[in-house]
């Protein structure tokens, strides 16, 4: 009999729980296994009604992210072997309200991410006939680095700051804003930086820096904001300055 | 606490966990992070300490000795040493720090982490040298 591994998943049905409790489960403990194929093997062997997202299965969409034990994770890109002899504990992510099991509910941060104007801004387009807009690879490295992002939020649940005051835009929207504010194409620095430069904005960010370290593509939404913070400042400064830059 | 819904009418109760005002001491990462920031408290007692220590100077060699009196009480001496302490953790969790806030380019390239903070760290100890020489030359 193949080796088995325990889980204790956190349940919650909002038609008649107060409070998520939590329910362990065994699945085998295969070396290829990540914590989604358990969860999978549990809701197509075990229990159907375990609830959770998840879709690519390769770290590409985003949707799998959950708590195990204690830690923000991409559960597709996260060893049962890793939490050998177990039990793995598996939450849904911190800081989201929970629907059900393990799915958070999302819709706060979608809104903070439109209000960053995530997208190409041009003030003077040009007919499709000129041609493309040409990018250096010099270029396209500074953004590069913030484009991998998968709105996993990760670092939502990562961030204290976003826990204590749900109205701090956080670190995905900010570095998805710092994304296209990097990119030479753009020109909608301006109509960003009202929004990004509030109080809930960059200057909530408290430089925690786990939203950094849990990142699963190393997009550094720590930096991003550090880095816009002296951009803001830069542009502060400038405000006091004539027409023209000239003092 | 469960609180109504907000966003869409198809999720009609949920379950939110309220954050512990101790979310700080369950996580290492966190407390790291809070110590840093208490740090900041140690820092300022340094800068008006020596501030005080200029003052006393200023006022003649009476006063200086009076002050070095002073430093030799017990509750100072703890003070100080754990304020050095402190310090030191601020100087460097700020410079290692550093190259993620500080993005800086020299032919088209990011100059690598290392670069960065290993120039806090060479102008700390070139500072420090500074200061220890004009203190210590006699």
């Amino acid at each position: 009999m193949a080796e088995m591994i325990q889980l204790e998943v956190a349940r919650y049905s909002p038609e008649k729980d107060a409070e998520p409790s939590f329910q362990t489960y065994e699945a085998p403990l295969r070396k290829d296994w990540v914590v989604l194929d358990a969860l999978n093997h549990i809701k197509d062997q075990v229990d159907g009604s375990l609830t959770f997202r998840w879709s690519c299965r390769m770290g590409i969409c985003g949707s799998c992210g959950m708590t195990v034990n204690g830690e923000p994770k991409l559960t597709c890109a996260t060893f049962l072997t890793d939490y050998a002899p177990g039990p793995v504990r598996v939450e849904p992510l911190k800081n989201f309200p929970v629907v059900r099991d393990l799915v958070v509910e999302i819709t706060d941060f979608l809104e903070k991410l439109q209000k960053v104007k995530p997208w190409l801004i041009r003030k003077d387009d040009k007919p499709m006939s000129e041609g493309e807009f040409l990018q250096t690879p010099e270029e396209m490295d500074r953004y590069k680095q913030f484009s991998m992002c998968i709105n996993c939020l990760l670092c939502y649940a990562a961030c204290p700051v976003y826990g204590l005051d749900p109205l701090f835009s956080g670190p995905a929207a900010i570095a998805l804003a710092q994304r296209y504010n990097m990119d030479s194409r753009d020109q909608g620095a301006g109509e960003r930086l009202d929004l990004l430069s509030q109080s809930e904005g960059i200057w909530g960010c408290t430089f925690v820096g786990e939203c950094t370290e849990v990142c699963p593509k190393h997009v550094d939404p720590a930096g991003a904001i550090q880095q816009y913070k002296l951009t803001a400042a830069m542009e502060w400064f400038k405000s006091f300055l004539p027409p023209g830059g000239n003092p | 606490m469960n609180e109504p819904s907000r966003h869409t009418t198809f999720h009609p109760r949920w379950y939110r966990e309220r954050m512990s005002t101790y979310w700080w001491l369950w996580r290492w990462k966190y407390l790291r992070f809070v110590l840093r920031e208490m740090s900041s408290v140690c820092v300022a007692w340094f800068v008006i300490f020596t501030m005080m220590q200029v003052r006393a100077l200023l006022r003649g060699q009476a006063d200086y000795a009076v002050f070095q009196e002073w430093l030799r009480s017990p509750l100072l001496l703890v003070l100080n040493t754990v304020s050095f302490f402190f310090v030191l953790y601020h100087a460097i969790t700020w410079f290692n720090l550093a190259p993620t806030a500080m993005v800086l380019r020299l032919g088209g390239k990011r100059v690598p982490d290392f670069a960065i903070a290993g120039a806090n760290y060479a102008a700390w100890i070139f500072a420090t040298a500074v200061v220890a020489w004009f203190i210590l030359r006699g």
